[in-house]
């Protein structure tokens, strides 16, 4: 079984563009949460979301490529540019090895839309141009990027609600670690246009806080009503040891434990599943409990899904590894959220800190069991437990260590 | 609209969409190559017509037009079609 590391991370989010701003927002608990009035016009419940900005895309795609990509696509093409310019990955490596492609993403509505209502007023299939396709597969990342890096191994993109970001990285590593692949580029990507998450609010599931939007997702506090939703994108590149010791990468980080189960619910949390999928990763890294220093929380700030992980953390860690979630910073990133939270925890590896559970005031019952950080701890960070869970009941955990000869 | 005012149009929009230098766009230089179109652009090609003339061609429409000066007739033909 081969070894699989991390030597490249690139990041498009509402704390910063690029992994220099997001590690400094994420040290400062800086929060990219606000208020987009226009979404109470259009009917929706709650105005809140992260405020992710958009990218001028003439300065990143020429015109044939701005006709096929999607809005997540964008974000998706900048972030695995930081990503595989950080690793070294060229034209002649994406030759030998065929470097391949997975990212987690499970909507493109903003695109469907547009292509819905230019149908319901032309009443012309042509006139729908030639990118609405490319734009409103769910496979609009991969089947975008695949071409526009020159990647030439597995495309495919994977549609596990919450926890794509998060399957794409175990996919990718389980390829890798099989010795079918040598490099992957893994990420995730998540839209953020008005009509990208009607359906969510429609179900009640985001914060009405909008006196105070940046204290409004406030995973584990008592006082929580409800996610944020953000997005944008993360990449991380994969790759096995051996290749990256032979072209003498800089090594970020190593993946050593994956883990997935699911519980058969709709939206209910559920603590089987969970804990099955953790325990999953622990014994894939053939690691204990008592191994892992933090713990990047799914936490939502939902009140019934924070207190399901707060139970399965305290049950099977104690009180021990520090826990935050990045969410109360970030909102939920949903379909990109496992990968970016991957890139956020490889950030605090190296920067020796664990990242703000910010807005965490007074826990309740269940968050009392468990190690949160309100603010951020100075500290050594060896080994991370990085968690998804999603609708329909599906969970992925990630363990990232650093890396070790 | 004259013919004129046609060609010089379809000639201002399509070096605009496709990004190519308007001295690029002559009578009788070829559609294809000097847009750098494939089959995917016609269908763009199509909808920036609608857009800007308001009329709607087919991708049949482009077999046989094969200059700026071809494609310009068939604009010219199908807005006068369409009065």
């Amino acid at each position: 079984m081969a070894r699989v590391v991390i030597t490249g991370i690139g990041i498009y989010s509402c704390i910063g563009i690029g992994v220099d701003e997001v590690d400094t927002s994420l040290r400062n608990g800086r929060s990219g949460i606000g208020l987009l009035p226009e979404r109470t016009a259009m009917g929706y419940r709650s105005p809140l979301c992260a405020l992710v900005p958009r990218p001028d895309a003439t300065r990143w795609l020429d015109r044939k490529q701005r006709a096929h990509t999607s809005e997540q696509g964008l974000y998706a093409y900048i972030s695995a540019l930081e990503a595989l310019g950080m690793a070294g990955v060229d034209n002649a490596m994406k030759e030998r090895d065929e470097v391949g492609i997975i990212f987690g993403n499970d909507s493109s509505i903003g695109a469907t839309v547009t292509a819905i209502d230019t149908m319901r007023a032309k009443h012309n299939t042509t006139l729908l141009g030639s990118g609405s396709v490319f734009r409103t597969l769910n496979s609009t990342v991969t089947l975008n990027l695949g071409p526009m890096l020159g990647l030439r191994g597995i495309s495919l993109s994977v549609g596990g609600a919450c926890t794509s970001g998060s399957h794409a990285i175990g996919l990718g590593y389980a390829l890798i670690r099989s010795g079918m692949h040598n490099c992957i580029l893994c990420g995730g990507a998540q839209e953020v246009n008005d009509f990208s998450v009607i359906g969510f609010d429609g179900l009640g599931v985001f914060s009405m806080r909008t006196d105070d939007p940046q204290s409004a997702c406030r995973p584990f506090d008592a006082d929580r009503d409800g996610l944020v939703p953000g997005g944008g994108a993360a990449s991380l590149v994969l790759e096995s040891l051996d290749s990256a010791r032979a072209r003498g990468a800089r090594i970020l980080a190593e993946v050593v434990g994956y883990g997935c189960s699911s519980a058969g619910s709709m939206a209910a949390p559920s603590t089987d599943g969970p804990q099955r999928a953790i325990a999953h990763a622990l014994a894939d890294a053939h690691l204990p409990a008592d191994a892992i220093d933090y713990i990047n929380a799914h936490a939502t700030s939902t009140p019934a899904g924070d207190t399901a992980e707060a139970q399965v953390i305290a049950r099977m860690f104690g009180h021990r590894p520090w826990v935050s979630s990045t969410k109360s910073m970030t909102g939920h990133e949903m379909w990109m959220a496992g990968a970016s939270e991957a890139v956020y925890s490889v950030l605090m590896m190296q920067g020796g800190y664990v990242a703000p559970n910010i807005n965490f005031g007074r826990p309740d019952e269940a968050s009392a069991q468990i190690r949160i950080a309100s603010q951020t701890v100075e500290t050594q960070v060896d080994t991370v437990l990085s968690n998804s869970f999603g609708f329909g009941g599906t969970n992925s955990a990630l363990i990232i260590k650093k890396f070790t000869k | 609209m004259t013919h004129t005012e046609v060609t010089e149009k379809l000639s201002d929009v399509l070096a605009t969409e496709f990004e190519v230098d308007r001295s690029a766009i002559t009578p009788d230089a070829p559609l294809m190559q000097t847009l750098d179109l494939d089959s995917l652009d016609l269908v763009d090609v199509v909808v920036i017509v609608e857009q800007n003339f308001g009329i709607t061609i087919r991708q049949e429409d482009f077999v046989g037009r094969n200059t700026f000066a071809d494609f310009s007739d068939l604009i010219y033909s199908k807005i006068n079609e369409s009065k």
